[in-house]
């Protein structure tokens, strides 16, 4: 097996990742500028002080916190569910559902947000809600749903089918069989998709704004009503708060996952 | 990986509970529904006062605080879905279309004692002539910032921004309403109010314009001036004092006939289900030391006559550009509601400006 | 799983929150304010047909050149070890969790006069402008949507069988070979996921070009945009030519997919 990096590949990693982090590095830079524009006055840490009293930006932290954890769970489960089901489709059938799966992923933010915005108020009417926390989850499955449907379709065409058959020839019953064997050969896509899906979630705004009603705001929301005055290095503060985070999980993940390669590879 | 979702199921279960604290707002006496622009009201930011926090504390209502980005997003909210708020801040030619369509509720002035500390200019509002409705929350003119630098006569017209000399230099307002209004001006005609034929003359004129802009802008200006790349642009005055703070190479200038006054007030909107909450929460942005506040974060001429009084510095209350005196706000022109019609005619037509 | 059943919630789900919908748009764009049919709102709706098309131009040029970088990308990556894979791939998502607007603001700092970039590059002796022009909207483009276009092909490159590899490479073939006859069709499927996760957005954002272009950058997410809070009819009208022209697209993309994979 060859698992050499050349020099070459190295750098263009290195070209990549600095094209990918500058912006950010930015970002976190101005939180810690004593002044509100991108011009640099000094160090402070007042943002982050400051950050924390601010329950307006707090409350909208949450928000999308929550959102994106619940609407990239039961995308998730939704999606890879159906994407056995939708596996067994042969033919045209198949391809309608697919096609019509992939509606929420080829039709523009903008369509999307209006479009169930006119459902959400129409169904407003009839079933007396309020647009707000339910409405805005439900249109971010919405849009989650295709891409773990999406990650999770070339992974079950690609198994190995006699895997699944195995399992039950060595007595587990269907179900068994699914959690113990198949999931695990599904993994791999069930996990991008579900990634994807929180990062959408976490990123949207379009539609978030036509389906939040009156009193849900999230980060996105939050960000753009500043718009109409200027941004606040306090939400630069946040930003370098919530990437120190990620980072964190991210590096415990990794070691983790080291661990337990090498005790697989003690095992084999 | 079974720990991985553990934790994030934990995660989520705690998170929702504590928005539910939040949310469901134990050991309030009531509510109040705000809706509000964004970044318009004093948090707590630079040792100002926070003054949600502070009528939290005063009247133990609790306040549910959101914002909007433009008259017409707050409109949709309150005319199409499904929605309540208790206070709203629109601005002028956006409450006389609220009174027209009956969207608004009558306030009962024994509720807000404050209202006399208004100044008088701003009691009684063009667009609610009888001051039924409106508790005037702030206001100011529009005016052009310029870079000393870049520009070295002080401009007086808005003529300055068909300046060939400072071609890609120049921005211009991307709002429909506040860049006609600025070629109607030059047109001879009245921005006030406008029909089509104004319009389709204004037009021509912003697509003149068009080529010699850098770009419009809203938010992007106080960048685009405050880091010196672009010369002229014509903005709110509050914001022009906020750009001047922070890049000493700029300065204002008010244009000579007069300009743009607008102002946003507190209204009480039909689907309000707290009427007394609401009228709690306006009699108390007018005392005079929560209006300072707001004054001093915002920068918008506050119309509390006793703040302006007893709590601004003398250079503030000199500024021409933030208090202008009064022969010069009679030359200003305020925005009455245009029929829907020719808004979004003129809506349509500076879409296509920019389109082409 | 071998039943269809599985699928019936998301089919329900989909009848409700995607079919229902569409149509709705569609009434809007067929019909005037009082609700009467009418095909006005497509007569307007051409107007915008230049914008239209710059804005398709846009997103194939940033989906051509994130496919260009991805690719290699994602190649390299399903070489190193599978530890080091994974943390490479969460180097990729990390910056997607920041919000997307202060990104975009992060690179209007970037790329401004007198800005790092500028500074820098003039240093070496190069002197541009990089922001307010249809670059710096194809470079905001490529940075919203890269890891997109990178996901789906490392996913799908990462499943090869090395042994197949090793077999080509046993039989004779050369590493171009190699990737010719094996790699490049074996991966197709991931990369018709990343072109539509990377083209459709960027085809139909709003505030990118606002934020980095110029007067002339202006997109049709962002006509969509302003012209939807005054006449949602025309903009429903808009939307939908939208829509049938991306559909259509991707339509054609796949069959040329499916070719491809089966010779």
């Amino acid at each position: 097996m060859k698992k050499k990096t050349g020099i070459i590949s190295k750098i263009y990693m290195a070209f990549i990742m600095l094209f990918l982090y500058a912006p950010i590095v930015v970002l976190i830079f101005f939180s810690f500028n004593d002044g509100k524009t991108t011009v640099w006055k000094g160090f402070t840490l007042r943002w982050y002080t400051e950050l924390f009293r601010d329950s307006e930006i707090i409350n909208a932290l949450w928000n999308t916190l929550i959102i994106a954890f619940l609407a990239s769970i039961f995308a998730t489960i939704l999606g890879t569910v159906a994407a056995i089901g939708i596996s067994n489709f042969k033919g045209k059938k198949r391809l309608v559902i697919q096609n019509v799966s992939n509606i929420p992923i080829i039709s523009p933010d903008i369509v999307m947000g209006v479009s169930l915005m006119l459902l959400f108020t129409a169904l407003g009417v009839m079933l007396n809600f309020e647009m707000g926390f339910v409405t805005v989850l439900i249109a971010h499955i919405c849009f989650c749903v295709p891409f773990v449907v999406l990650n999770v379709m070339p992974r079950i065409t690609r198994m190995d089918q006699s895997i699944y058959d195995a399992a039950l020839d060595l007595g587990c019953n269907q179900w068994q069989a699914f959690f113990k064997v198949v999931i695990y050969e599904l993994m791999p896509g069930i996990i991008s998709g579900g990634l994807i899906s929180f990062t959408y979630s976490l990123d949207d705004f379009i539609i978030t704004y036509f389906t939040r009603g009156s009193k849900f705001q999230n980060l996105s929301i939050e960000i753009y009503s500043m718009t109409h005055k200027r941004i606040s290095p306090k939400i630069n503060a946040l930003s370098a708060l919530l990437f120190l985070a990620i980072v964190i999980i991210m590096v415990l993940i990794n070691l983790r996952d080291r661990h337990e390669e090498k005790q697989n590879a003690k095992r084999t | 990986m079974k720990k991985i979702i553990s934790t994030i199921l934990a995660t989520t279960i705690i998170g929702s509970s504590a928005a539910c604290f939040s949310g469901c707002g134990g050991g309030y006496d009531g509510e109040v529904n705000v809706y509000n622009w964004g970044e318009y009201i004093s948090l707590g930011e630079d040792g100002l006062l926070n003054v949600i926090e502070e009528f939290e504390k005063e009247t133990n209502i609790k306040v549910n605080y959101t914002t909007y980005e433009t008259n017409e997003e707050l409109y949709n909210m309150l005319k199409n879905s499904n929605v309540s708020y208790d206070v709203v801040i629109p601005s002028e030619y956006m409450i006389s279309k609220l009174i027209e369509e009956d969207m608004l509720l009558e306030l009962n002035f024994d509720n807000i004692p404050n209202y006399d500390n208004l100044m008088d200019r701003f009691k009684k509002l063009e667009c609610d002539p009888e001051g039924k409705y409106t508790v005037c929350y702030s206001w100011g003119i529009t005016g052009l910032v310029y870079d000393k630098t870049k520009v070295s006569e002080k401009p007086t017209s808005w003529e300055a921004l068909w300046d060939k000399n400072l071609k890609g230099q120049m921005l211009m307002f991307n709002n429909s309403r506040d860049a006609y209004a600025i070629a109607m001006q030059l047109c001879g005609i009245n921005p006030s109010n406008c029909t089509k034929e104004d319009v389709d003359k204004a037009s021509e004129k912003l697509a003149e314009q068009k080529p010699l802009l850098k770009k419009y802008v809203m938010d992007q200006v106080f960048t685009e001036m405050e880091n010196s790349q672009s010369a002229i642009a014509p903005y709110y005055a509050g914001d022009i004092i906020t750009m001047m703070d922070n890049n000493e190479d700029l300065d204002y200038s008010r244009i000579e006939d007069g300009a743009n006054l607008f102002y946003d007030a507190m209204c009480i909107p039909t689907c309000s289900k707290n009427k007394e909450n609401a009228e709690k929460f306006i009699n108390f942005m007018h005392k005079p030391e929560i209006a300072a506040a707001n004054f001093e974060y915002l920068y918008y001429a506050t119309p509390n006559q006793v703040a302006y009084d007893e709590y601004l510095d003398e250079d503030v209350k000199n500024n021409k550009l933030i208090f202008p005196e009064d022969e010069y706000l009679d030359k200003c022109y305020v925005f009455t509601n245009v029929s829907d019609d020719v808004y979004s005619y003129m809506q349509e037509q500076f879409v296509k400006i920019q389109a082409d | 799983m071998k039943s269809r059943k599985p699928s019936i919630p998301y089919i329900i789900w989909m009848l409700v929150f995607t079919l229902i919908p569409i149509v709705m748009i569609g009434f809007t764009a067929f019909t005037d304010k009082q609700g009467n049919f009418t095909v006005d709102n497509f007569t307007k709706a051409f107007y915008y047909t230049d914008v239209f098309i710059k804005s398709l131009w846009i997103a194939l040029l940033s989906t051509a050149i994130c496919l260009l970088l991805a690719y290699p990308l994602s190649y390299m990556i399903t070489r190193m070890k599978r530890s080091t894979q994974n943390t490479v791939i969460m180097l990729f998502m990390i910056p997607m969790w920041m919000n997307f607007l202060l990104r975009i603001y992060a690179w209007v700092t970037l790329l401004q006069n007198n800005g790092p970039i500028d500074t820098a590059l003039s240093f070496l002796g190069i002197h541009a402008t990089y922001i307010g022009n249809t670059f710096a909207v194809t470079l905001g483009m490529i940075y919203e949507y890269l890891p997109f276009m990178v996901l789906p092909i490392y996913t799908v490159m990462s499943k090869i069988d090395n042994g197949l590899i090793e077999a080509a490479q046993d039989l004779g073939s050369n590493n171009f070979n190699v990737f010719r006859k094996v790699i490049a069709p074996l991966s197709l499927p991931g990369i018709i996921s990343g072109i539509t996760m990377v083209f459709v957005p960027s085809a139909s954002t709003f505030l990118v070009a606002q934020y980095l272009g110029g007067t002339d950058d202006i997109m049709i997410g962002d006509v969509i945009e302003k012209i939807f809070w005054t006449d949602q009819n025309t903009g429903s009208a808009i939307s939908l030519i939208m829509m049938i022209f991306i559909f259509v697209f991707l339509i054609l993309m796949n069959l040329f997919g499916d070719e491809e994979a089966i010779a």
